[in-house]
């Protein structure tokens, strides 16, 4: 790890203003994926300031029922929070399929939505990354990219997008809202982070000077039959390799209402909305489901050593949404 | 001296605390506290005032010369006390040839003469090290030493390599071809027969402990705390590369946390400690960070078999075949023998198992658990299994139906013969029974389940062991030995065996080990070390019960005035005669008593030699007796493995979910340690099973998961509880009894899996590790 000046901010303010004034400067949160990455030479902050002790640790309801969640939640608190276990399951779901208990007790909210993708090669300061270093290359491609993505990629990059707990937020409809001394500003979160085209180093529309504060995710009746399905290669602390996040309402056998989100096939947690506009209003069957997953998957373009995934993934669409239908009742 | 075990059911149930023999009961172990409290210290542990931390600097390019180092700007880095490149390096003597003369030539991991050169022979070589006042400093200044290169064309792509593989010749410790009959002819004969490639791929050991030395010099004497499992040969090597005789060498590793193998030969980061020592003139720390253990030490070589059966329609196999290649490392590295089990372990009538290997340009291959069984069962149980398909035999049947009754290769009798046994045992405990032999017939929802078997078999190595018992007028004793606790509770296991021998509570006797200042203990690998150090354990016990009735003997007024030690037992603390029951009047006398009147504070008993010439004689003595042993017995530890998977039928994700493993393995010292590893066999075989796989990047020869995040070895989750039981009868040929328990139980864990996913599913996967996406 190289050297570099430490910043303990106490409130968002001093933050803001810390990050604002010193370019080369990174927040720590959990410091989780920051401090690994430090260690592996790969990130290189030339000031890290401390957000650790910034009160934005509240998870409030919201007048709607919604709730609203402070970005320095840690993420074993937010998966044990009643109202989230209770409204919005495939959030508690995700947050608790993700890494392992240690690291989900010192992971935050923003921290978690902020990491960094998993690559091999962009953690290995001896291999040609895009996103590490612009315009080197990507080995990956020719490489192994057996977790890499199968859509939204290009061919400066095919990382994917870590997260499981912005697959569930994804679903939900979440807005994140960010800080900095020019104010404060709402983005949603399908909306937050970007896809690689020819800058994959440019991973979120957040400006260097912005501070996540807070996550809202909006009241949905839909998210109470909610799922997050994870698909790895090991049962435990392993990335995956396909999820899905799912909601799912149905009246008289058809589709009232439904929400799918994808986790491990791209740069970012990718909302299937192509999915459930091909499922809204469709009679709740297996076919359905099956030519929903079809429709998202479309555009889908593996490499051979991920190719695999766009099969996995319709196939996990379907069993998730099956497996809602049969816990949702035969409404 | 102890009671015959009980023949049925494993001692497991006996409990810790229950009167007679220590050997077989579950006792707890002698460093269980000390652990436990964090008080044991490992290698990269031992506080120094002026200790200074090492960092390597790894070569980037696979092949090539080193054109030129710029350390200015690490050097500047405040703390650096220096950046050591081939260019200011101290010299070391290259490392020699292996000879099978002294097992400890084949102590270098590889023959690179590290920071003496400017060749570079694999992607991760080490090419400078730093050393500073703090180990951040020395991380910090390593990612700013310049190298540039000059690179070569390499070898990287085992696939494209197998195409330059030559056959192994063949040793004395190394299986090269076997052959009987004309196996290729029987097998086209075969009325039903299975031809088929497997393949398994590159892994790595990940011991918990990553490897760690601390070196420091006084003069020309060394002093070096290591994470070894193999003490002495630590102790020769760095005595010849440094050029000091061996005697000025001493090399301590009170506690190892793991090995595998990958502690077995000696391997940069502890040669660059000692250099850096030395260049620096402070002690020198240099613990590896885990992707540094990746880059400089060897794991298990990939493999590719093929593996033919062919059979009559009974079931009877008239040909087997076997053969594989591996790869080696351009600068060192071993075949993998993964036909070895495949020699003895069924009665085929004809035979032919053949290995080859060829190089590349990686670090090279070394030991990791039962060498070629672990990864040749793959091949072999799962042919068996697909000839079973073939047949419609069940494979439990297949397998006990072709138990030979002496090696099919080589006519040696077996030490033991007891697979229909633990086949018989381990179906019961299993509800094998009731199984649909279907693929696909059974299923718990939307998960398909299915039922695998395989055999495991693996021969112990038996090692030269020196040791010093001590028994002192208080009772007390004392064994001493430079061996290894790895992990495995070797330690209590020797307690147990002295206790029993000399007839004294276990907790009167202290063990100390791990410090080439005692007197010279076995590696701790081939599952060797346990039985290997009993067989001295026992003689020095017996010399020392000797020498206490000697002194009794003589005495008047002692009971055991005239007894020959036939006549006696230990018990007691003490020696008694056997025909009178223990505490009778006159039966005996207690060591205290003996020793007390014969104004003596102790007896101590020594086995093996201490000077040179009698060590080199004492070992020439030792291989001419274990290889004639070796001529005239198959002495194997064997196993039965039955694995339930159940996959998932969306995602083909293959979880599983029951294991019963039935062991014969000789003699159990301790049940809950023993229990213990050969579980931990099985999980780690679950791991080459399902995850495991080092990603060598082809294009590169680079290793792109150097690390526990994405080299998958198993989590709590995947495993299930795992039911372990053995026969516990003693080898009538091993010392003892003991047959080496620290291998067996992984040998035949990946094709049971293997087996069981294709009754759950139909199909087949050939190549490890069995993945979700072979199963789409």
């Amino acid at each position: 790890m190289r050297p570099f000046a430490y910043v303990s901010a106490p409130d968002v303010d001093t933050a803001v203003r810390a990050i604002a004034e010193q370019p080369g400067a990174k927040l720590l949160g959990g410091g989780t994926n920051l401090v690994d990455l430090m260690r592996q030479d790969v990130e290189r902050p030339t000031t890290v300031v401390d957000i650790s002790s910034v009160p934005l640790t509240g998870v409030d309801e919201l007048p709607d029922g919604g709730l609203r969640i402070g970005a320095l939640v840690r993420n074993s608190h937010l998966a044990a929070h009643p109202l989230v276990r209770t409204r919005f399951p495939v959030l508690a779901q995700a947050l608790l399929s993700g890494a392992s208990g240690q690291l989900r007790n010192m992971a935050t909210v923003g921290g978690n939505l902020l990491q960094r993708t998993r690559c091999l090669y962009f953690v290995d300061g001896a291999a040609a990354c895009n996103k590490r270093e612009p315009g080197s290359g990507c080995d990956a491609i020719g490489g192994f990219h057996r977790g890499n993505a199968v859509l939204g990629t290009s061919e400066h990059c095919v990382a994917t997008h870590p997260s499981d707990m912005a697959v569930a937020l994804a679903a939900l409809d979440a807005v994140v809202e960010a800080q900095s001394v020019r104010g404060t500003r709402r983005i949603p979160l399908v909306e937050l982070h970007r896809l690689p085209g020819d800058t994959p180093h440019l991973e979120t529309v957040l400006d260097a000077d912005e501070l996540i504060t807070a996550v809202e995710v909006p009241a949905s009746a839909v998210a109470a039959t909610s799922r997050y399905r994870k698909v790895r290669d090991r049962a435990s602390f392993a990335f995956a390799l396909v999820s899905v996040a799912a909601a799912l309402d149905v009246e008289d056998g058809a589709v009232s209402a439904v929400r799918v989100a994808l986790g491990g096939v791209a740069p970012k947690p990718w909302r299937a909305y192509e999915a459930e506009r091909v499922l809204t209003g469709a009679p709740a069957t297996e076919e359905s489901f099956r030519a929903a997953a079809e429709a998202e998957l479309a555009d889908a373009s593996g490499l051979p050593g991920n190719d695999f995934k766009i099969e996995l993934a319709r196939r996990t669409i379907v069993a998730t949404l099956r497996q809602l239908r049969v816990e949702g009742g035969a409404a | 001296m102890t009671q015959a075990p009980e023949k049925t059911r494993p001692s497991v149930e006996r409990p810790a605390d229950a009167e007679g023999p220590a050997v077989g009961r579950p006792v707890d172990r002698v460093d269980g506290t000390v652990k436990t409290s964090g008080e044991a210290r490992y290698a990269a542990e031992f506080p120094f005032p002026d200790i200074a931390h090492a960092a390597m600097v790894h070569s980037t390019i696979t092949r090539g010369r080193i054109t030129g180092i710029d350390t200015a700007e690490a050097t500047a880095v405040e703390g650096v006390l220096a950046v050591i490149t081939h260019e200011n390096a101290p010299k070391m003597v290259p490392p020699g040839r292996p000879t099978p003369l002294d097992l400890s030539s084949m102590a270098p991991g590889t023959r690179v003469n590290y920071l003496n050169t400017d060749e570079v022979h694999w992607n991760g070589q080490p090419v400078a090290v730093v050393v500073a006042e703090s180990l951040e400093a020395a991380h910090a200044a390593a990612r700013l030493v310049r190298v540039t290169y000059d690179a070569l064309p390499a070898t990287t792509d085992f696939a494209a390599a197998q195409a330059d593989a030559t056959p192994v010749k063949g040793n004395l410790l190394e299986i090269g071809e076997a052959k009987k009959g004309d196996a290729e002819a029987a097998l086209a004969a075969a009325p039903v027969s299975v031809d088929a490639t497997y393949t398994t791929p590159p892994q790595n050991h990940n011991a918990i402990e990553p490897h760690a030395t601390t070196a420091v010099w006084d003069g020309d004497r060394l002093t070096v705390h290591e994470a070894t499992q193999g003490i002495e040969w630590v102790r020769k090597h760095l005595a010849v590369r440094f050029g000091v005789p061996a005697a000025n060498v001493r090399v301590i590793a009170t506690y190892v946390g793991g090995g595998f193998g990958g502690k077995g030969a000696v391997w940069a980061g502890t040669l660059l400690a000692v250099l850096a020592a030395k260049a620096t003139g402070r002690p020198v720390r240099m613990a590896l960070t885990r992707e540094a253990v990746y880059r400089t030490v060897g794991g298990r070589t990939p493999t590719r078999q093929r593996v033919a059966l062919g059979a009559g329609r009974d079931g009877q196999l008239t040909a087997l075949l076997h053969e594989g290649v591996s790869a080696v490392g351009r600068m060192g590295g071993r075949s993998e023998a993964v036909g070895s089990q495949s020699q003895h372990l069924y009665a085929a009538r004809t035979v032919l198992i053949r290995h080859s290997t060829t190089e590349m340009d990686t670090v090279p291959n070394t030991f990791m658990r039962a060498p070629g069984e672990a990864v040749g069962s793959f091949a072999l149980e799962s042919a068996v299994d697909e000839l079973a398909v073939e047949l419609g035999v069940d494979p439990v049947q297949l397998r006990t139906r072709n138990e030979p009754e002496r090696s099919p290769t080589d006519g040696k009798r077996f030490s033991r013969q007891n697979l229909g046994r633990v086949y018989a045992d381990g179906a019961e405990r299993f509800g094998w029974a009731a199984r649909d032999p279907k693929p696909r017939s059974m299923r718990d929802g939307r998960r398909l389940i299915g039922w695998g078997v395989a055999s495991a078999f693996h021969m112990p190595i038996q090692l030269p062991a020196d040791v010093s018992v001590r028994l002192a007028a208080d009772g007390t004793v004392l064994v001493r030995s430079s061996f290894h606790e790895i992990g495995v509770g070797a330690a209590t296991a020797q307690a147990q065996i002295a206790a029993d021998a000399l007839g004294v509570p276990v907790d009167a006797v202290r063990v100390e080990h791990g410090d080439s200042d005692q007197p010279v203990g076995p590696m701790a690998g081939g599952s060797g070390q346990t039985a290997s150090l009993a067989a001295a354990v026992l003689e020095a016990c017996d010399r020392i019960k000797r020498e206490a009735l000697a002194l009794a003997r003589k005495a008047p007024g002692s009971p055991l005035r005239g007894r020959r030690p036939a006549e006696l037992r230990a018990t007691g603390s003490g020696l008694f005669r056997a025909d009178l029951p223990p505490g009778a009047e006159s039966a005996g006398e207690t060591y205290a008593a003996i020793l007390t009147r014969a104004g003596r504070g102790y007896l101590e008993a020594r086995t093996g030699s201490d000077n040179r010439l009698r060590a080199a004689a004492g070992q020439a003595r030792f291989m001419t007796r274990f290889l004639l042993d070796r001529r005239r017995w198959v002495r194997a530890a064997i196993g039965a493995h039955f694995c339930e998977v159940a996959v998932d039928e969306d995602t083909g994700e293959v979880r599983v979910t029951r294991w019963v493993g039935v062991f014969d393995v000789g003699r159990v010292v301790n049940a809950k340690t023993a229990t213990s590893q050969l579980r931990g066999g099985i999980v780690m075989g679950i791991g080459a099973a399902l995850g495991e796989e080092t990603l060598l990047d082809p294009r590169t020869g680079r290793i792109m998961n150097p690390g526990l995040g994405e080299y998958h070895v198993p989590v709590h989750a995947d495993v299930p509880a795992i039911d372990v039981t053995y026969l516990d009868e003693p080898d009538p040929t091993a010392p003892a009894g003991i047959l080496g328990i620290g291998e067996v139980s992984i040998v035949g864990v990946a094709a049971a899996v293997a087996n069981a996913v294709h009754h759950a599913t139909g199909v087949r996967v050939r190549d490890l590790p069995v993945t979700l996406d072979r199963l789409l």
